[in-house]
């Protein structure tokens, strides 16, 4: 070859040729296999929210189910007014459903970092919120025996990254059904335990305190627990403090929600 | 360049001569890069609870391995000496991203399991030593035979091991796509009445640093050429 290839400009066209090459490749790759991920990640919430209200489905059947019990699909503002609501059969490609809505995404662009500068001030939180034109989604469920339910979905941090699960009230609006929770890179053995259902079992039937301070609490290690606390994890601390307050912080938002259609009603 | 230019250019060399079919078979056994060149741990020890996740990382692996060594040996005589493992890191990197995109869209289960580890394939040593002690100095032929015989290496040590701890430690065999196959009988466990109780030790991750050092200990009493001298 009459080119030297350890010049200077030809390592330069090297590296710019391959760059081309592998970017559309790459680009190429994501973009012809994006449709069936995102179907497949819209399945999995599926199977989260009906994990929730303790339907367990798989990948061929999340769909259907997903159909016969969730009966609507409620958006709501962060003041608790209802923005929109549907229960036609859900297209995850469309942006107005609630079911489209990433919580994890808001959480990550403005929440997180609102969450941090306010510091447990929850009129800072708010103020800090107001702006940002958040919307929350709603799963209004019916189960076999009728009972009605409500499904949150809830999305905090744990101690190396995002944290988020699905927490299920009964009609009462203040009694938890059941919960499930999943993270991405919690320590395992430790924080990792929040999805096992050792831990989300204990959620069962417990009781948001609407009167008190904190509406519910994740307790460390050991401590007693009443009707509105769970025992946390041992070791994993930093992760059940994350729990505790994407409950809090999140909960609230849904019960001005609960609140007012209360008293509609009457 | 390639050391065995001449033998080539001499006469064309069956794929399966002697010398080829020794790349093919020695990472098997006498350098098998995780018992003996003890490369690429990492990954044997944390994804090997359960059978289907070793059977798709292996298949992963074999073939972000062929794809490195065939490409990185095609243009061995084009990479400017200077960048060649940045070079060599941009083609492992794209392959390992296809393959997790793949995984996604088609195993989306077994891609969650997997997790962070599928990523980390770029930093298995197995893929970097290769590219960098084979495909850089061989044409493409011999590069390819030497990435399925390095795979198949490291294929066969985490099957066995996922074998072994998925067996006693969950008393099930899983293959992707039929999902976990519990094969004991439920009235065997302790639970029912009966004496059978599964090993929760199997399913830690020290139980597969343990299977693998007897896979080295039973490999060494019956190969002693492979152990070293002090």
């Amino acid at each position: 070859m009459a080119i030297d290839k350890n010049s200077t400009g030809y390592t330069f066209l090297f590296s710019i040729a391959m760059v081309v090459v592998v970017g559309t490749a790459l680009a190429f790759t994501a973009l012809s296999l994006k449709d069936r991920q995102d179907a497949n990640a819209a399945d999995k919430k599926m199977m989260d929210i009906l994990g929730a209200i303790g339907v367990s489905a798989d990948r061929t059947n999340a769909n259907t189910l997903f159909a016969e019990y969730v009966v609507e699909r409620v958006a709501i503002d962060l003041d608790g007014r209802q923005v929109s609501a549907t229960s036609t059969a859900v297209d995850p490609k469309d942006k107005a459903d609630p079911f489209s809505i990433d919580v994890k995404k808001d959480y990550r662009a403005s929440i997180k970092s609102a969450v941090k500068a306010a510091d447990g001030d929850e009129a800072a939180l708010a103020a800090a919120l107001a702006d940002k034109d958040l919307e929350f989604p709603l799963f209004r469920c019916v189960t076999d025996a009728g009972q009605n339910l409500y499904v949150i979905p809830v999305v905090g941090s744990g101690l190396w990254g995002p944290i988020w699960g699905y927490v299920a009230l009964e009609e009462d609006m203040t009694t938890i059904f059941g919960a499930n929770f999943d993270h991405k890179t919690e320590t395992p053995g430790l924080g990792a335990e929040i999805k096992e259902s050792f831990f989300t079992d204990k959620f069962k039937g417990k009781k948001l305190d609407v009167e008190g301070s904190a509406l519910f609490s994740v307790l460390k290690g050991g401590a007693p627990t009443d009707e509105n606390s769970v025992d946390g994890i041992t070791g994993g601390t930093i992760t059940s403090k994350g729990v505790d307050e994407m409950i809090n912080r999140t909960l609230k938002v849904y019960l001005r929600y609960f609140e007012s259609q209360t008293r509609a009603q009457r | 360049m390639s050391t065995d230019t001449a033998a080539a250019t001499a006469k064309k060399e069956s794929l399966f001569s002697k010398k080829n079919r020794k790349l093919l078979v020695d990472p098997l056994d006498d350098s098998n890069p995780i018992t003996v060149q003890v490369l690429g741990i990492c990954s044997a020890l944390a994804i090997t609870v359960q059978l289907q996740q070793a059977v798709i990382m292996s298949l992963s692996v074999l073939f972000v391995m062929i794809g490195g060594n065939v490409i990185v040996s095609l243009l061995r005589n084009m990479i400017p000496d200077r960048i060649r493992i940045i070079v060599q890191l941009v083609v492992v990197a794209s392959l390992v991203i296809i393959v997790d995109q793949v995984l996604k869209a088609y195993q989306p289960d077994i891609s969650e399991k997997l997790s962070v580890f599928v990523g980390l394939i770029i930093t298995n040593c197995i893929i970097m030593g290769r590219l960098e002690a084979f495909a850089l100095g061989n044409k493409p032929g011999p590069s390819f035979l030497d990435a399925i015989g390095n795979a198949m290496g490291y294929a066969w040590i985490l099957l066995a091991v996922s074998i072994v701890r998925e067996v006693f430690g969950s008393g099930a065999i899983s293959l992707p796509g039929m999902g976990q196959v519990k094969f004991l009988p439920t009235e065997w466990f302790m639970s029912e009445g009966g004496f059978y109780e599964n090993n929760n030790l199997m399913i830690l991750p020290p139980m597969a640093l343990i299977t693998v050092g007897i896979i080295i200990w039973i490999q060494r009493s019956r190969n002693q050429a492979l152990i070293e001298e002090n």
